[in-house]
């Protein structure tokens, strides 16, 4: 359940940002996350609402937008598709395959006021 | 508590020290100085915010409450700001900074991560018995509740800090850099890490180590790679842990070795058996070529740093 600890990060950096940015209140989060960036998005969307009771960002939305996972694989030498870790290139079937893009778990964007 | 390790809810706690950190009284002095969330200027070993409190008894550490809430009644015009953040950026930055203490003094610093039973604590008081005349070794221990693997280690005779999570399900790089208030200077020394187990959490939280340890026992399904592929995936090195009782298990080694290769090519795996001593040798000789690979690169940097300044005389 480190989705926990991912809400409580989430709150931390609105939280800092609410004095650089001058806002009082979030009312909208928008999330990029990738699909090897280890979060389960129902249990985070749990956490969030439990962890922003009290907070600025009490009863915001959570948006994730969802970024596809990317990897070059070494024996193609191109960028191919990938969703798990244990994924095989869809080209060569290789497992030597560099992930580019899938890892993230980024605040994207916020609406405040 | 800091807010990067949540999950703890108040509850984590670290053996070994005795200062108390309360948010809005008292300060006190480490390395450098920053500024703290509630208007107070303080130093620190390594910079944060507190707005939990840290209570220390003993070697005892409790991570405190939460963030202080900001309580607001906003009523000016919603707008977009763009903000392009980490979430876990700050547990990033305290991993930072550990690892250039690590760097700094040539600590070689393994994070030992595994499900419950895998052998973590045994494989540790072994290998301290054939290491510990020769480097200066300590352990963190991550636990939810109790110091009873930080008491095994301590039988050995090394120092060891046991660091309760509470309800937290893994370290984060905020409590291990508390907890190596509690060493005294182990320069050119080991220091292991031996993480909550879990399979799952800790593969996010980078704690500054050199390198990501997994143990897995033969006792557990050789498909654990598959399962739990991202700590895998995070892992320099697998340990397949308990050998001595592969006659009486139908563990599949060659599979199970298949299946970490495909979450990570560049995995190293060694087999061996804490009781019986059996592939410890391997696993010491890995140890301390890895030690010294990483004294070396210190060595080479300072070099390239000392030409650097050479050239400007």
């Amino acid at each position: 359940m480190h989705e926990m600890s991912i809400a409580e990060g989430i709150i931390q950096v609105l939280e800092e940002q609410a004095k650089a940015q001058q806002y009082t209140r979030v009312k909208t989060v928008w999330l990029e996350i990738g699909p090897l960036a280890m979060i389960e998005t129902e249990a985070l969307l749990f956490c969030f609402e439990a962890v922003t009771k009290n907070s600025l960002a009490e009863g915001a939305k959570l948006n994730i937008i969802n970024i596809p996972g990317e990897a070059f694989c070494m024996q193609c030498l191109k960028t191919v598709p990938v969703e798990k870790r244990y994924d095989s290139c869809n080209q060569c079937g290789s497992h030597q395959l560099q992930i580019t893009q899938g890892e993230e778990m980024r605040i994207k964007e916020l609406e405040v006021e | 508590m800091c807010t990067v390790c949540g999950c703890s809810e108040g509850e984590v706690k670290i053996e070994g020290s005795h200062h108390h950190h309360h948010d809005e009284h008292h300060s006190h002095t480490h390395d450098h100085s920053h500024e703290h969330t509630n208007s107070h200027e303080h130093s620190h070993e390594h910079e944060h915010l507190h707005s939990k409190s840290i209570e220390v008894d003993g070697d005892n550490m409790h991570f405190g409450k939460g963030p202080a809430h900001a309580h607001v009644a906003g009523l000016s015009q919603s707008r977009m700001v763009q903000i392009e953040q980490d979430i876990l950026g700050k547990n990033d930055m305290y991993a930072a900074q550990n690892r250039a203490r690590f760097e700094r003094q040539s600590l070689f610093v393994l994070n030992l991560v595994s499900s419950p039973g895998s052998g973590k604590t045994t494989l540790l008081t072994e290998t301290i018995q054939l290491i510990k005349d020769h480097y200066s070794v300590a352990v963190i221990e991550g636990d939810q509740q109790t110091a009873n693997d930080a008491d095994r280690i301590r039988e050995t005779g090394v120092q060891a800090v046991q660091v309760n999570t509470g309800k937290g399900c893994h370290l984060d790089a905020h409590m291990v850099g508390h907890a190596m208030e509690n060493f005294a200077d182990m320069t050119g020394g080991i220091l292991f890490i031996e993480n909550v187990g879990n399979l799952v959490c800790p593969a996010a939280f980078d704690l500054g180590e050199a390198s990501k340890v997994a143990i897995l026992s033969v006792t557990e399904g050789e498909d654990k790679p598959l399962k739990y592929p991202d700590m895998f995936h995070a892992s320099d090195l697998m340990i397949l842990n308990k050998t001595d009782l592969l006659p009486y298990l139908d563990f599949d080694v060659e599979r199970c070795i298949e299946y970490a290769k495909q979450v990570n090519p560049d995995i190293k795996v060694l087999q061996l058996s804490a009781r019986s001593g059996e592939g410890m040798k391997e696993w010491i000789d890995w140890l301390i070529e890895h030690r010294k690979e990483m004294i070396q690169n210190r060595i080479d940097a300072l070099q390239t740093e000392a030409d650097q300044f050479r050239a400007l005389l």
